[in-house]
């Protein structure tokens, strides 16, 4: 099952130049967003992934991923290289069921799918809810909607462009879920924001 | 380039040599290669299985350390290196190696002086271990009751 | 319930000192290299890989070094060690038709093709102390003879059960790749795959006796030992940067096959049924306990009584773990002042209430 990858010119572009320290700092600022939902972390290491892939998506991408992480890549994006240089890089089996996968990326956050094509763990075993890692056109810290929960003291303020209309309504029914639901990681060239299932969405 | 099995059997060589010889092979070569590294070294784990009873189900047994680098040499390339242990460097040497000897102007001479000399050694510690076990043979002969 | 104590850094680190210094011995004497445990001390380190679940010589013998020759900490450093690095995917299933064999006897049959070869064994010493070992000397080189021309020794039992009288290990269908208990919790009814995987980890001492036990007759299984057998086997896995697989070197292992006499059932003809066993570097003793536990383990899927201990899945899986085991039994050392002061006023208070009980049935009698 596990994806078979021919080294093409793409997958050959390097992944982390230093493996250990650079996943290692592209953890912590994952788990400082996730830890601070809303809060918008900068990465500061060098990155060169292949065209159409952000340097906070590849880093992500790098950290979080290996051969026991069953990964969906959008349908764009398992079409140009940055599948093939996922797969080469992270060794994780690339599954073609939304559902079955444990992260998923987008590089076009517009055609996000319905949040229920993937999976959200159940009540006895939440931990297996899916990762998304959404690429977006960017972050702002200001003018978007308000979050509330563990990690935010009182509201942190976040805006997330390029999202479907529909996302709001769609994550906000979520939390009805919980604690089954998907922790979603946003990237912008090289920040990265989150928001896991515990946050709570407001207008 | 290379058939598979070709590739398979040099590569099942190297990751059985001492680091120093591979690390000699290379320098030894004139033009030094040069080469990029797509996936710096790194070490880690395989999980090794095995079957109940040796041919049935399959079932995990335990870890075992693996080191693994892939690189390009200069002229395309890409060689891949995965070896027993946690020697980055041999796992560098075997992709480097690995890459020379699929094409280019080393390969002929890398699979006669250090390929083929390699695999004789290999055969010959084998054997040395079979010899050794040979010598601890013995037939039993069952005891006739009551004669 | 733990309570977080505060204070007493310096007495751990002026422990720790200590626990280096005591490690070193005396001075005088020379200091062990890893190499020489690696070399010397090679069964303690195969034992250490095997339940440290964690194939690599040279780490297991710092482990042993580390851990002051104690092998149970050392396989908790093993185990703690293998957490931080990376995981590349999973070998193919080895073959050890196609091992290197330096020993392989087999108990129930006498004439087996390539013969029985003792190879580097305890068997047969007398287990008399050896005094010569005190004073330094190299042993003289093993004796050599010609090998077999067939290097590959397929397996006793799968040659020579001609009549189908004992029964075929076959893969389950579509092969599909076994559990995990490194990455999934221990489930119940637990899978053969995962029982043999939790065996193959388990301590060493535990799956002896249950086996041991099962001889004894707590769960008979009338075992014979098929076949033992010792040696090198290549290993390979499939990287996925080249799609198809390619030999990364040799693991040296134990296997044994145990055959168990087998009544039938109503589904199953009489035959002998199997238990396998397996274990990092030479390691007979694990291996031969482990294929007794685990045909043990098989008495309710071959619908034989199942009340002894060994027989039992649940008590069997989730008690074999050394790390585990001396966890929970080494926590008991932790500061439990909250937990006992409670238990205190329990006791006191049904001592008080005992005593007035007490006086008021003497009050009673007197009146």
């Amino acid at each position: 099952m596990s994806g078979i990858v021919t080294p093409t010119q793409a997958a050959l572009s390097p992944g982390f130049v230093e493996p250990v320290l650079d996943a290692q700092a592209a953890f912590r600022a994952t788990l400082a967003a996730l830890s601070h939902p809303g809060r918008i972390e900068e990465l500061t290491l060098r990155l060169n992934p292949p065209a159409g892939v952000d340097a906070a998506t590849a880093a992500a991408c790098l950290t979080l991923l290996d051969g026991d992480t069953p990964v969906w890549l959008a349908p764009h994006a398992a079409a140009d290289g940055a599948a093939a240089w996922i797969a080469f890089h992270t060794g994780a089996p690339v599954v073609s069921v939304a559902g079955k996968a444990a992260f998923a990326v987008m590089l076009d956050a517009a055609s996000l799918p319905a949040l229920e094509d993937f999976d959200w763990g159940s009540d006895e075993e939440p931990q297996r809810g899916a990762t998304l890692i959404v690429q977006v056109p960017d972050l702002n810290a200001q003018g978007g909607w308000s979050l509330r929960g563990p990690g935010i003291a009182t509201r942190a303020v976040l805006r997330i462009d390029g999202l479907p209309d529909s996302f709001l309504a769609a994550r906000r029914a979520m939390s009805g879920a919980f604690p089954r639901g998907l922790d979603i990681l946003f990237a912008s060239g090289a920040r990265l924001a989150a928001l896991p299932r515990t946050t709570i969405l407001e207008a | 380039m290379e058939s598979i099995d070709a590739r398979k059997s040099w590569l099942a060589v190297l990751a059985r040599a001492e680091r120093a010889t591979l690390e000699a092979a290379v320098i030894g070569l004139s033009p030094r290669p040069s080469w990029r590294v797509v996936k710096p070294a790194e070490s880690g784990l395989a999980m090794v299985r095995g079957r109940a009873g040796g041919t049935g189900q399959q079932f995990n047994i335990g870890e075992m350390s693996v080191a693994r680098c892939v690189v390009q040499v200069e002229g395309g390339a890409v060689g891949v290196g995965y070896v027993a242990g946690r020697d980055k460097r041999k796992a560098e040497l075997v992709a480097v190696l690995d890459a020379l000897l699929q094409d280019g102007p080393f390969a002929e001479r890398l699979r006669r002086d250090l390929v083929a000399p390699l695999a004789q050694g290999q055969e010959a510690a084998r054997q040395r271990v079979l010899s050794k076990a040979a010598a601890t043979k013995v037939d039993f002969f069952t005891m006739v009751r009551g004669s | 319930m733990y309570v977080a104590v505060k204070g007493g850094e310096r007495a751990i680190a002026n422990a720790h000192a200590w626990l280096a210094e005591s490690r070193r011995g005396d001075p005088a004497i020379p200091e062990l290299s890893v190499a020489q445990i690696r070399e010397q001390q090679k069964l303690a380190v195969d034992r250490v890989m095997t339940e440290g679940s964690l194939y690599d010589p040279d780490l297991a013998a710092l482990a042993l070094k580390q851990a002051c020759g104690d092998q149970v900490e050392a396989i908790f450093l093993l185990r703690a060690y293998r957490t931080t690095l990376p995981r590349f995917g999973a070998t193919l299933p080895i073959d050890t038709s196609a091992m290197t064999v330096r020993r392989r006897v087999s108990a129930v049959f006498k004439d087996i093709p390539g013969g029985q070869i003792l190879g580097s064994t305890f068997d047969y010493t007398h287990r008399l102390l050896d005094f010569a070992l005190m004073a330094e000397g190299e042993p003289a080189p093993a004796p050599v003879a010609a090998p077999a021309e067939e290097a590959r020794v397929p397996g006793v039992i799968d040659v020579l059960n001609r009549e189908n009288i004992i029964e075929v290990e076959r893969p389950a269908s579509g092969d599909p790749a076994p559990p995990d208990l490194t990455r999934e919790p221990l489930r119940f009814p637990a899978p053969r795959a995962m029982r043999l995987q939790n065996l193959a980890r388990g301590d060493e001492g535990f799956v002896l006796a249950m086996g041991y036990a099962t001889q004894r007759g707590y769960g008979r299984t009338h075992p014979f030992a098929g076949e033992i057998r010792h040696g090198t086997v290549a290993v390979e896995m499939v990287p996925p940067e080249l799609g198809f697989a390619v030999d990364i070197g040799d693991i040296e292992l134990t296997e044994c096959q145990m055959v168990n006499q087998f009544a039938g059932s109503k589904s199953e003809p009489p035959q002998f049924t199997r238990g396998y066993g397996v274990s990092f570097g030479h390691g007979e003793r694990k291996a031969m306990g482990m294929a007794l536990v685990d045909r043990a383990l098989r008495a309710e899927e071959l619908g034989e009584a199942t009340d002894a201990p060994p027989n039992d899945i649940e008590f069997v899986l989730y008690h074999s773990d050394n790390v585990e085991a001396q966890g929970f039994v080494q926590h008991l050392k932790l500061p439990h002042y909250v937990d006992f002061q409670s238990e205190l006023n329990v006791v006191r208070a049904m001592r008080r209430d005992a005593e007035a009980a007490r006086q008021a049935a003497l009050k009673e009698a007197a009146e």
